[in-house]
């Protein structure tokens, strides 16, 4: 450095000038007139899309509510939000929905939490061993354009009523997590395991000190998509043996003729989604923060 | 003694359609505390030499010698810089300065120290806990070249190292650089397609051929305004021309006859 000490410390200073987020210097004190406008409208824009989905909402209830109401469809058929409030009611006190509800939870997240371990694991014996991905490609292929609610009558056999959920649910998520976590190692660039190799790392800290935390983003995608096809598995899986679950409830309300149950079961399975991907959704910004990734 | 030795050096690719021989008894010997360059047509195997002497590449026929040991892996001798700084997103500045030697599971504390004192000597103080995306091209390049040398290797083996950066941050960072390895007291071996880059950084520059490749010739830079001038003084030296217009003159030969 002993020949540029001048235009060493300039460039550093430069570049922590240029360093300063855009956005940071703007704050709010100090905006223009036509900077807060802009925000105004932007907070505006925002208030109305939020009101908009509510309205959409609350607009759909009104309906579904006036035609059964009408006459317009038959309320037999269709159930109407008066009645599901009622039914919602005496399935909550008499009939155990949030029991039901909980153990299709619970079923859910240990669904996904088995294929995510097992998924990941299988995808990283693929990466480590070409071989074994060679041989193990074309099962994996045909394994996963198999329906595999055809697989329904085994699991049922194999594991029992009361696990063949599991079986269902981890068959539809796990070859799509392998094949999702498989992709994202591919992707990683080869010249960061070139830096490894460089420096003499073996397969195993190559896998601990890139492949897995490069492939955080990944995780959580996947992770995300795993919340919809596990339910999937767990409805299926319920709907073909179970004696608990929304999925019981379901086709047990189909199967007595009891349209309010079958649609609040469905609204209680629409709320369980919302709060699972929710769930999911804060776990991976935590992992990515945590990872520098923000 | 030579550091680093090559004799009748031969490398064939294989593949099931063909065979590609790319480095046809290529040989080579380089003193301690030297600094080479090798410039070369594109696709001449230039990096593919680098790779040789690191070890992660074993030769199909010759021998590669490093302190007069036959190389057979990587070894911690040698540092490898490549064309991208590759920081991992997901460590900050220091944990990243830290990757070599946490792989060949150095003493932590000391590697730390090392590291810190590397970054407070090279300008980059105070950016420890910075993430590598808050740091300019050009500062990312020196966090690797640090993450090297904390693994303090004896040759550094330098991958095109500047070709990803602009034409500004290039200059200054090359003479950066070569201050550093020269500092450190460091064999150096640059591979780069840039002969000012080459001239002005070396002791000697090394012309390589179209495949299958050869050393076709060796210029030892002397200059008339010193021994040891900066790679920026070089540029302005008398016979920097000279040898530009030599190497340019013999590369492009290469490059017509693999037209």
């Amino acid at each position: 450095m002993s020949s540029l000490p001048a235009r060493e410390s300039s460039a550093v200073l430069s570049e922590q000038r240029t360093e300063q987020p855009a956005v940071a210097l703007i704050s709010n004190k100090s905006a223009s007139p036509q900077y807060a406008a802009y925000l105004r409208l932007q907070k505006r824009k925002l208030w109305l899309i939020r009101l908009s989905r509510i309205a959409v909402f609350v607009l759909f209830l009104a309906i579904w509510e006036l035609a059964a109401a009408m006459q317009w469809v038959n309320p037999m058929l269709t159930s109407r939000p008066s009645s599901m409030v009622t039914a919602f009611q005496e399935l909550a006190f008499e009939g155990e929905l949030f029991r039901h509800t909980w153990i299709t939870g619970l079923e859910t997240i240990i669904g996904i939490v088995v294929s995510m371990v097992l998924g990941t694991l299988i995808a990283v014996l693929f990466w480590w061993s070409t071989f074994a991905s060679r041989v193990l490609e074309p099962y994996v292929v045909v394994l996963n354009a198999l329906p595999k609610v055809a697989l329904g009558p085994i699991f049922y056999i194999w594991l029992g009523d009361r696990y063949s959920v599991y079986g269902m649910a981890v068959a539809i998520s796990i070859i799509v997590t392998i094949i999702m976590i498989e992709s994202g190692f591919k992707e990683i660039s080869k010249t960061k395991l070139k830096l490894m190799e460089s420096f003499g790392a073996t397969r195993s800290q190559m896998l601990t000190m890139v492949l897995l935390p490069a492939s955080v983003p990944n995780f959580i995608a996947t992770l995300k998509v795993n919340v919809g096809l596990t339910l999937v598995g767990v409805i299926m899986g319920e709907f073909l043996s179970s004696k608990a679950g929304l999925g019981y409830l379901i086709t047990y309300g189909g199967q007595v003729f009891q349209m309010n149950m079958v649609m609040v079961s469905i609204a209680m399975l629409a709320l369980l989604s919302i709060v699972l991907y929710s769930l999911v959704d804060l776990l991976g910004r935590y992992a990515l923060k945590k990872n520098h990734y923000e | 003694m030579p550091q680093i030795e090559l004799n009748e050096v031969c490398l064939s690719y294989f593949t099931l359609k063909q065979e590609t021989e790319a480095l046809r008894d290529i040989n080579l010997s380089i003193e301690p505390g030297e600094f080479i360059s090798i410039v070369g047509p594109s696709g001449c195997g230039k990096s593919t030499l680098l790779s040789l002497i690191s070890g992660m590449v074993k030769p199909t026929k010759g021998k590669v010698m490093i302190d007069g040991q036959e190389v057979s892996g990587t070894s911690p001798k040698v540092g490898y810089m490549l064309q991208h700084d590759h920081l991992f997103e997901w460590r900050d500045i220091l944990s990243n300065l830290l990757v070599g030697a946490e792989i060949r599971k150095m003493d932590r504390k000391k590697a730390e120290r090392k590291a810190l004192e590397l970054m407070e000597r090279y300008g980059l103080g105070g950016f420890e806990r910075h993430s590598p995306a808050q740091l300019s091209g050009g500062m990312r390049q020196r966090v690797a070249l640090i993450r090297t040398l904390v693994t303090e290797p004896d040759i550094m083996l330098l991958d095109e190292p500047f070709s990803a950066l602009d034409y500004q941050t290039r200059l200054t960072l090359s003479d950066e650089i070569f201050n550093i390895i020269k500092d450190q007291g460091k064999t150096a071996i640059l591979v780069t397609h840039d002969i000012s880059e080459a001239i002005s950084m070396a002791d000697r520059v090394m012309v390589m051929s179209k495949r299958p490749s050869t050393i076709s010739s060796v210029y030892t830079m002397l200059f008339d305004e010193g021994a040891y001038l900066s790679p920026w003084k070089k540029r302005e030296a008398g016979r920097y021309h000279v040898y530009f217009n030599a190497i340019w003159k013999e590369l492009e030969g290469h490059v017509v006859s693999t037209g």
